[in-house]
């Protein structure tokens, strides 16, 4: 077959690719970004290992304790279209409404009565990885106590907190009528997830997509993690595969010490502070090789479906643990990466 | 015989001759009953055979007793009758035998339930029926709407009822439709007050439940006090279609909710399920990649894909807390989108237009279409690219495995984008960006014609810019797939090139006017078009050997090329390229005279375009940075040449195409060089044949012209003009 070879251009005029772009809209940037982002492979070759920041001290425990230890559905957002902090107090009446006109819909039985729950929306002061990254906010839905003697906290039916960290790329391409937040965390029945999220979309414009962790980038999350340093271990280092079957799949979980999994991390490792896609890929081969021997058994022919560590446990489902207060924002600015991946 | 039926006997001959081979003797008896197409013959020329004759007529003794029990049945008790309950026992037997042997056809389903529910038989009588109504394949909804209308009428007992339903629920996979069952929801919700009827409506609730009943129903069950397992089982169902709307909540673990109302029949269903399935399995399927990807769309926005319109002014609320006085004054002069309903209403109210508060929506509003055409406003732009592009991905069918059954509603939305995309004369940029990400997947097959719409849409960019990404992958799907697939890209690129095109030649013009969302030079800008241009004449070149030069591809070729001939006075654009000598010479060397015709055609308007050219380019005097290069010329003037060395002045294979005398000669054509003249061309063979026919060989000296004119009499217009227009460049048209 021959060989493609673009002509020589007929017309004698010059032409140089800048022509092209003179005065290029923030639309032509999210393209030429789309452009490069599809032509490259999507990950850069090398990441940093997760550090412990220092604007995160800024962040109130309180809070901080609210989003560790907790199973987070992982979605991708788009840019909220005129969201503004000073209205956080309207948005939580607005969308307390909301909700309780969806929870009635077509209940004619229930017309009238309280629906005792409250919504609250307050920002994750310092969840951010640059200055540049807009405030991280928390939504809960708390239920109102019935006897006013009784807790008046409530308990918490529902949370969602919406963030950026390190997002540069994104925040390049929109203009300032647009908050950027790209990665929303649920907690709770997705039911109310799904009210919620029907409100933001109707009110600032803006669109979730459950947002799934392929094997890929679960091996980097297995490399990142056990390459972070840790004063003790809180769970052991886990793997698991699934052999794609009928009628059901089968699953197949792979412990390793994780002090084990630290020294093997080591050995592979060599730029100091940063993770290459060599290091990832001999990390993995090494613990293939290693179950090869013991069992016979390819699982580089099978699919990774989740790793959990001391630091966070990812499932490829989109669902994550986050155990570590150290590197939340280290773990939250790979998980940014992603979502701002799958939006562009 | 009806087609079931028929069905239904071969179906019978099968089983008996299968269930009697082995007290068969002889071996070649044995044979042809096992070929299923021989006992086909075999019942209908049971006389070759007597074993066949046998139990041809065995089966047609069966069939008759069963219609003369059915008919028995539907006359009604004969009162005077002696031996009343003798005959009655002998044909329920019949029909027992019968439905689980071999199951009953629809239309004797039809009588029996009819017969079992309208009372004219004692309850025993109606049992015995009802137990034995088992379908050979399905059972028609009609009879089980006519059925279920027995119930309002009251002439069966309630253990009857109980039975029916049960029967109603074991059977519910066979009934052929659904939709007017579906409509008696309310009546069967009706009956669920009835205690004993009440598990088994509940099931069949159950397996007839779809979303929108959910909705309507669910608020009613609140009357049920208690919990039993059937009314969870429903409730969860509506909980599940409609979350929001029960409040009740409900035990997760109990899994097994309804009372096991098929056993009845359950070796009947295994049969009909054995008869039905035919000879294809299932496919398998295999969970691979991320399959499980949670489909959000499916319980967020129920409705549509697309969001409904409605006005942002919940935004401007809650976005402004303190309005200033100006903007309430701009509150109450903007104009609602709900009641926009005309083009001049736009035009009048486009400065204080409210925009929708989903910008998606714009997508279904023709008018709102037009605004978001005009307005060069970012931030709409910039909403409208993002919903489009994340609901594109979300919506993609190959993007999750197993996802296939939301393949029409995919290929609806994409009809609905390919529309909006006409109408504006416009490609949208978020379908270019995911085109970047799906065509790398795409199998080629999967919504073809949209997908290729789509790409006939791609805005106007930098070619080399968007090969890598685009036209690469396309080109791999190109060659490895059927000439069909090649015909339909050449066609989407050749409505590509007409839409970078006109949107070009619409630029040059309105340059002044409008702020171009691209900015680019027209040398640019040309450059591109002739790299789209060369790349497809790479593709066809290609083409063209892998298709062994079949004449249907070489006629998407040249059509892409009458366009490509035409850029400079059609367009107004300083372009002309021409086509590759693969393409050429095989049109040129055809056996099809359209071919011929159209190159012909193509050839007469290249001419055109570069005489104007040259015309224009003497007038302006002013070197333009246009001006073709001479290798442009040189290079139509050898393909001209090359066609009136062929066709004209019988001098084919000197000047244009080279061919070694050598090679010729060892062709043993002793007169190659008349052989690709007009008059000897073999694409014009069956032409030449009727000119004979006619008589066109009388007189000698005019012949050739003469000839010509019929060939132009015969509607070779493409011929006819490049013919008219080179005349002044061969005189010696002699022959």
């Amino acid at each position: 077959m021959d060989s493609y070879n673009a002509p020589e251009s007929t017309p004698s005029a010059s032409s140089r690719p800048e022509d092209y772009f003179i005065g290029a809209t923030p639309l032509q940037k999210r393209l030429e970004s789309v452009r490069k982002q599809s032509s490259f492979i999507p990950t850069p070759p090398r990441r940093k290992i997760p550090q412990c920041s220092q604007l995160q001290e800024d962040v109130d425990p309180q809070k901080v304790a609210l989003l560790l230890h907790k199973q987070w559905t992982l979605y991708s957002l788009t840019p909220l279209y005129k969201f503004s902090y000073s209205n956080l107090k309207e948005y939580s009446r607005l969308l307390n409404a909301f909700i309780v006109a969806e929870k009635q819909k077509g209940l004619a039985v229930e017309v009238g009565e309280d629906f005792n729950i409250k919504v609250i929306f307050s920002t994750l002061l310092g969840m951010k990885g640059t200055q540049r990254d807009p405030e991280a906010f928390l939504v809960q839905i708390v239920s109102k106590s019935q006897l006013p003697s009784e807790n008046r906290e409530g308990k918490v039916l529902w949370t969602g907190w919406f963030c950026c960290i390190f997002g540069d790329s994104l925040l390049e391409t929109v203009s300032e009528d647009f908050t950027c937040l790209p990665l929303f965390l649920a907690n709770g029945a997705e039911s109310n997830t799904a009210i919620i999220g029907t409100w933001f979309q109707k009110t600032f414009d803006c669109y979730f997509s459950p947002l799934a962790i392929n094997a890929f980038n679960l091996s980097w999350m297995a490399a990142m993690w056990t390459a972070c340093k840790m004063d003790h271990y809180v769970a052991t280092t886990e793997f698991l595969w699934s052999v794609p079957c009928s009628p059901q799949s089968l699953d197949i979980s792979f412990a390793i010490h994780p002090e084990d999994a630290k020294a093997l991390w080591d050995s592979v490792h060599k730029t100091p502070g940063e993770v290459t896609q060599e290091e990832v890929d001999l990390f993995m081969d090494c613990l293939y090789s290693h179950f090869h021997r013991h069992f016979k058994i390819h699982l580089s022919a099978t699919r990774l479906v989740r790793v959990s560590t001391s630091v966070a446990s990812a499932h490829t489902d989109g669902k994550i643990k986050i155990l570590c207060h150290k590197y939340l924002i280290g773990v939250l600015a790979y998980l940014t990466e992603l979502a701002i991946f799958q939006i562009e | 015989m009806s087609p079931q039926k028929r069905f239904k006997n071969v179906q019978a001959q099968n089983r008996t001759s299968q269930g009697s081979s082995s007290f068969q003797t002889t071996l070649s008896a044995w044979k042809v009953k096992q070929d299923p197409s021989n006992s086909k013959n075999i019942s209908k020329h049971g006389q070759n055979n007597p074993v066949g004759d046998y139990e041809h007529a065995d089966d047609q003794a069966e069939e008759d007793a069963l219609q003369m029990a059915v008919g028995y049945f539907e006359k009604g008790p004969i009162k005077a009758s002696q031996n009343k309950d003798k005959t009655l026992e002998k044909h329920l037997k019949t029909v027992e035998n019968v439905a689980w042997k071999n199951g009953l056809a629809s239309e004797e389903i039809d009588i029996l339930l009819n017969i079992a529910l309208s009372g004219k038989f004692g309850n025993a009588v109606n049992t015995r029926i009802l137990k034995c109504i088992i379908p050979a394949t399905v059972i028609s909804e009609d009879s089980v709407v006519k059925a279920v209308s027995w119930l309002c009428v009251g002439k069966c007992s309630g253990s009857t009822k109980v039975l029916f339903y049960r029967w109603l629920v074991a059977m519910f996979d066979f009934i052929d439709r659904k939709e007017q069952i579906n409509l008696l929801y309310g009546f069967f919700f009706a009956s669920l007050q009835d205690d004993a009827l009440c598990p088994y409506v509940c099931h069949l609730l159950y397996l007839l439940t779809k979303k929108e009943n959910g909705e309507i129903e669910n608020g009613k069950l609140i009357l049920f006090q208690g919990m039993q397992p059937h009314l969870q089982a429903l409730l969860s169902l509506y909980k599940f279609f409609a979350p929001a709307l029960i409040s009740v909540s409900l035990p997760v673990r109990k899994k097994i909710y309804f009372k096991n109302s098929e056993n009845l029949w359950k070796t009947a269903l295994l049969a009909v399920k054995q008869r039905n399935r035919g000879p294809s399995p299932e496919p398998l399927k295999l969970m691979l990649g991320p399959a499980n990807v949670r489909p959000l769309k499916r319980k967020w926005n129920s409705l549509s894909v697309i969001p409904v319109l409605n006005s942002s002014s919940y935004t401007k609320e809650c976005g402004k807390k303190e309005m200033s006085l100006s903007d309430c004054l701009n509150r109450s002069g903007s104009f609602p989108l709900e009641q926009l309903q005309s083009f001049p209403q736009l035009l009048q109210n486009i400065h204080c237009l409210e925009l929708p508060s989903q910008m998606g929506s714009v997508l279904n509003n023709s008018l709102l279409l037009h605004y978001i055409n005009c307005v060069r406003d970012e931030p709409v732009l910039l909403r409208f690219y993002y919903w489009l592009s994340q609901t594109l991905q979300e919506e993609c069918i190959w993007y999750k495995v197993n996802n296939y059954e939301h393949g029409k509603e995919f290929t609806n939305f994409l009809d609905t984008i390919i529309r909006a995309e006409c109408f504006l004369q416009e490609g949208f940029y978020s379908c270019e960006a995911f085109l970047y990400k799906s065509l790398p997947l795409w199998d080629g097959l999967c919504c073809r014609s949209q997908f290729l719409q789509l790409v006939s849409w791609i805005p106007f960019s930098s070619f080399s810019e968007v090969k890598p990404l685009l036209f690469d992958h396309l080109a791999q799907l190109f060659f490895t797939s059927t000439i069909y697939f090649k015909c339909s890209v050449l066609q989407s690129l050749k409505e590509l090139l007409q839409n970078w095109l006109l949107w070009l030649s619409m630029d040059i013009h309105m340059k002044p006017v409008t702020n171009s969302p691209l900015e680019t030079t027209l040398g640019g800008s040309m450059n591109s078009v002739s790299k789209l241009i060369h790349y497809v004449g790479w593709l066809s070149t290609t083409a063209m050997r892998l298709e062994s030069n079949s004449t249907f591809l070489l006629h998407f070729i040249l059509d892409f090329y009458e366009k490509v001939c035409d850029i400079y006075i059609n367009y107004n654009l300083p372009l002309v390229v021409l086509f590759p000598p693969g393409i050429f010479y095989s049109a040129l060397l055809s056996l099809d005279t359209s071919i011929l015709n159209q190159l012909c055609f193509i050839m007469h308007r290249y001419r055109k375009n570069l005489t104007a050219a040259k015309k224009n380019e003497l007038v302006q005097k002013t070197k333009s940075e246009f001006n073709f290069s001479s290798k442009t010329y040189q290079e139509f003037n050898h393909y001209l040449t090359s066609m009136v060395g062929c066709l004209w002045t019988s001098k084919p294979f000197g000047k244009g195409i080279y061919v070694d005398p050598e090679i010729l000669e060892k062709t043993g054509v002793a007169e190659y060089k008349n052989s690709l003249n007009v008059v000897h061309h073999p694409s014009f063979l069956s032409y030449a044949v009727s000119f004979l026919e006619r008589g066109g060989n009388r007189e000698r000296g005019k012949k050739w012209s003469w000839y010509l004119d019929y060939l132009f009499s015969q509607g070779l217009q493409g011929l006819k003009l490049f013919i008219r227009s080179t005349e002044g460049i061969n005189c010696n048209n002699q022959y």
